[in-house]
C-alpha cells in the first residue's frame, strides 16, 4: 500500500509543487502521466525517498517516509524501494553480478548469489553475470537495471521513463518485463512517463497537471 | 563487497592512473627511507670505529685526512713521523694516555691495507682470534675476517706486499720477505675486519729491502737502509730462518724509525687532555687531530647534500600528493552517476565519503610498501656493491623506527589528498544528478 497525503515540495528559493493524494494497493500497477515540467520526476523522487517533502506524508506499508531522514531514510530506501531510471547507471568497476551484490550489501541484506544468478537468468542476461556493465548493449543494461531493482524484493518499484528511448517492440517487451517481475515479487509498480504508448496498457493512471 | 573492497576495485579499474600515483608516492617514500637508512648505517659505522679513540697523532697535513687514513683506512696517510719525536706518546707511563696504538701504513695486499702496529690494536677493537694466533715475529700477519674470506687466505699462506694502497703488481715488494699468515680474527663489524695486521718492524724490514719505487708516496721513501744491516743480504726471507730484529725492544726506543700515526686513548678526559692537541700542534712537528670533531665536521658537510636530497624527496611526495588528489577528483566526475546510484541503493553519504578516503589510503599504503621495498633493495644493492670494493657494509635487512613514522606520514598524506574529493562525493545530490540524466 502506497499512500500520499497533502504532499508539497519546495525547491530552495524556487517553485513549490503540490501533488495529488494517491493511494495504490499493494501489488497494483500504476502510470503517472504528465508533461515535462509538471513535477513528475520530483514526485517520483519524493516517492522513492530521494527527496524529502516540505510537508505532507508518504506512507509505504505503514511507514511514513516523510518522517525519516539521513541514514535511516537511506536504509529504508535501499531495503524497500527499487528504482529504475531512464538511463541505466552502474558501478563500472564491478561486474553485473557484483553490482547486484552491491545492491544487497548497501541495503543491509545478506548477499545471495543464487538469487542474483536466478534473477539475471529470468531477465535473460544470466550469461552476462561476469561482464562489466559498460560492455553490455543498452537493452541488456536496462534488463540488469530491472534485475537490480528487484534483487531485494522491494514493496515498491518506481520506474522513471523506462520506455521513452525504446522502439515499439522493445517498449512492449520492457513493459511486459516490468509488470511480470513486479508481480513476481508482489511489488507495487509505479511507472512515470509521458510515453503515450503505455496509456492503453495500464488502466490505473494518475495525471499531473502543471 | 564491503566499501574497502569496492575502493580497491575502483582503483584497479583505472590501472594506469593508479600506477602513476603509486609510483610517484613510492619514489618519495623510498627516497626518504633510503636517506634514513644510509644516514643511520653510515653514522653507526663511523661511530663504531671511532669508539675509544680520543686523539690521532700524525704528520702535519689535513687533520681530516689523518683521521680518515688512520682510523677508517679510507684516504692516503699524511706522511710519516719519527718515533724519536713521538716517543713520549708511545711510552706506557705517559700520565694522560691509557693506550697508544702505533700505525705504520702505506703498503697493501690486493687492496687490503697492511698495518704495522703492536698488540694494543687487538685490545682496542676487542678483536678475538678465530684461528691461529696473534703475530709475534716480523713478517707474521694476523688478518681480518673479511680479508681471509675474500682472498681465501689460510693459516700458513704467504704473500708479498705491494707498495701503496692500490692493486699494482709493479710495486710488489717481491725482493723483500714474504708475509706469512699466522692468525685470522673473528668478524667484529669494525674496520679491523679488512686489515692485515703485523708488527711495525715488518714494514721497516720490507722497505729496507725494496729499492724506492718510482711514483711511490713520499711518506715511504725515506727508507732507513741502516736497518738493513740487521740481517745479511741474500739471506732467505722466510721468517723461520729469520733472525727476529728484536721485537722485544720497545717501539718507543726505536727512535731512528718512522711510523705513520698514533691512535690515542686517554685515561680520562679533562682540561689537560683537551689542551693536549693544541700543545702538540703548536710546539712540535707533529699534528694532533680530534677524530670526533673532524668526523662531525665531515658529516656537517655531507648533511648539506642530505638536506638537498631530503627536500627533493619532500617535493616528490608533494607531487604524488597532487597526483592522488587530482586523480581522485577527476574520477568523481566520471563516477557522479554511480555515486548517486549507490545512494539510491541505500548508501549513506558517510559511506561515499569513506569510499573515496579508502581509495586515497590504499594508494598511500601501496606506495609506502613499494617505496620501502625499493629503498631496502636499493641499500642492499649498495651494500653488495661496496662490499666488492671492500669498504663499509650496508644492509637492507634492518628496519628503523623512523620508517614506522614514515608509514603514519604516508597515511596522513593519503588521507589529506582524499579528504576534499571524499567530501565532494559525500555531497552528491541524488535528485539533481539523476533528474538530469
Amino acid at each position: 500500500m502506497l499512500q500520499t497525503d497533502q504532499l508539497k515540495f519546495a525547491y530552495t528559493g524556487g517553485d513549490t509543487f503540490s501533488f495529488p493524494d494517491i493511494s495504490c494497493e499493494r501489488g497494483a500497477h500504476w502510470l503517472l502521466l504528465g508533461q515535462s515540467g509538471s513535477g513528475k520526476t520530483t514526485f517520483l523522487h519524493l516517492l522513492g525517498g530521494l527527496l524529502s517533502p516540505k510537508s505532507g506524508a508518504i506512507r509505504l506499508e505503514g511507514t511514513d517516509m516523510a518522517q525519516l531522514s539521513g541514514p535511516a531514510l537511506d536504509r529504508f530506501r535501499g531495503r524497500h524501494i527499487g528504482i529504475i531510471f531512464q538511463k541505466a547507471h552502474f558501478v563500472n568497476a564491478l561486474t553485473v553480478g557484483e553490482n547486484l551484490a552491491l545492491a544487497q550489501e548497501l541495503a543491509g541484506v545478506p548477499v545471495d548469489n543464487g538469487r542474483i544468478a536466478k534473477l539475471l537468468d529470468r531477465l535473460n542476461v544470466g550469461q552476462k553475470i561476469h561482464r562489466k556493465p559498460d560492455r553490455l548493449s543498452v537493452g541488456e543494461q536496462q534488463r540488469v537495471a530491472i534485475a537490480r531493482a528487484l534483487v531485494n524484493s522491494p514493496e515498491l518499484i518506481l520506474a522513471d521513463e523506462p520506455t521513452s528511448a525504446l522502439d515499439d517492440e522493445n517498449c512492449e517487451q520492457v513493459l511486459h518485463l516490468l509488470t511480470e517481475q513486479a508481480a513476481s515479487v508482489k511489488a507495487t509498480l509505479l511507472i512515470v512517463t509521458h510515453d503515450g504508448r503505455l496509456k492503453d496498457k495500464i488502466p490505473n493512471q494518475i495525471r499531473l497537471d502543471s | 563487497m564491503n566499501i574497502l573492497q569496492l575502493s580497491w576495485k575502483n582503483l584497479i579499474n583505472k590501472p594506469l592512473s593508479m600506477l602513476l600515483s603509486t609510483i610517484l608516492f613510492a619514489l618519495g617514500v623510498g627516497l626518504v627511507s633510503l636517506i634514513m637508512l644510509l644516514n643511520k648505517q653510515l653514522d653507526q659505522q663511523f661511530a663504531r670505529n671511532l669508539e675509544g679513540i680520543d686523539m690521532v697523532i700524525g704528520a702535519k697535513g689535513s687533520p681530516l685526512q689523518l683521521v680518515l687514513s688512520s682510523i677508517y683506512h679510507l684516504d692516503a696517510p699524511t706522511g710519516n713521523i719519527n718515533i724519536g719525536e713521538a716517543k713520549a706518546f708511545l711510552r706506557p707511563e705517559h700520565p694522560l694516555i691509557n693506550r697508544a696504538i702505533p700505525l705504520s701504513l702505506g703498503d697493501s695486499y690486493r687492496g687490503y691495507r697492511i698495518v704495522g702496529t703492536n698488540h694494543n690494536i687487538i685490545d682496542h677493537y676487542g678483536a678475538e682470534i678465530s684461528e691461529g694466533k696473534i703475530w709475534e715475529a716480523p713478517l707474521e700477519v694476523t688478518i681480518g675476517s673479511r680479508v681471509a674470506e675474500r682472498e681465501g687466505l689460510k693459516i700458513g699462506d704467504t704473500f708479498y706486499s705491494t707498495h701503496g694502497l692500490d692493486i699494482n703488481e709493479d710495486l710488489e715488494h717481491d725482493d723483500a720477505g714474504a708475509f706469512r699468515v699466522v692468525g685470522i680474527l673473528q668478524p667484529g663489524g669494525t674496520v679491523i675486519d679488512q686489515l692485515i695486521l703485523t708488527a711495525a718492524e715488518s714494514i721497516w724490514e720490507v722497505h729496507d729491502h725494496a729499492p724506492a719505487p718510482v711514483g711511490a708516496a713520499p711518506a715511504e721513501e725515506e727508507h732507513d737502509h741502516e736497518a738493513g744491516e740487521e740481517h745479511a743480504e741474500g739471506e732467505e726471507h722466510t721468517e723461520a730462518t729469520h733472525a727476529a730484529p728484536a721485537t722485544d725492544i720497545p717501539l718507543h726506543e726505536r727512535v731512528d724509525k718512522d711510523i705513520t700515526a698514533i691512535l690515542v686513548n686517554f685515561k680520562a678526559r679533562n682540561a689537560m687532555t683537551l689542551n693536549l692537541p693544541r700543545t702538540i700542534n703548536e710546539n712540535t712537528n707533529l699534528m694532533a687531530a680530534n677524530p670526533s670533531y673532524e668526523i662531525s665536521k665531515l658529516f656537517d658537510q655531507l648533511g648539506l647534500g642530505e638536506q638537498v636530497l631530503r627536500w627533493l624527496a619532500y617535493i616528490i611526495i608533494g607531487v604524488s600528493f597532487l597526483s592522488i588528489f587530482i586523480s581522485l577528483f577527476n574520477s568523481l566526475k566520471d563516477r557522479k552517476y554511480e555515486l548517486a546510484i549507490m545512494r539510491t541503493l541505500g548508501a549513506s553519504p558517510g559511506k561515499l565519503f569513506l569510499l573515496i578516503i579508502f581509495e586515497g589510503l590504499l594508494l598511500a599504503v601501496l606506495g609506502y610498501i613499494l617505496g620501502i621495498l625499493l629503498s631496502h633493495v636499493g641499500i642492499e644493492m649498495i651494500g653488495q656493491f661496496v662490499k666488492k670494493a671492500d669498504r663499509y657494509g650496508f644492509t637492507g635487512k634492518t628496519f628503523l623506527p623512523g620508517e614506522g613514522w614514515l608509514f603514519l606520514g604516508a597515511l596522513f598524506v593519503g588521507l589529506l589528498a582524499a579528504v576534499i574529493p571524499a567530501w565532494q562525493a559525500r555531497q552528491t545530490d541524488i535528485h539533481d544528478t539523476l533528474a538530469e540524466g
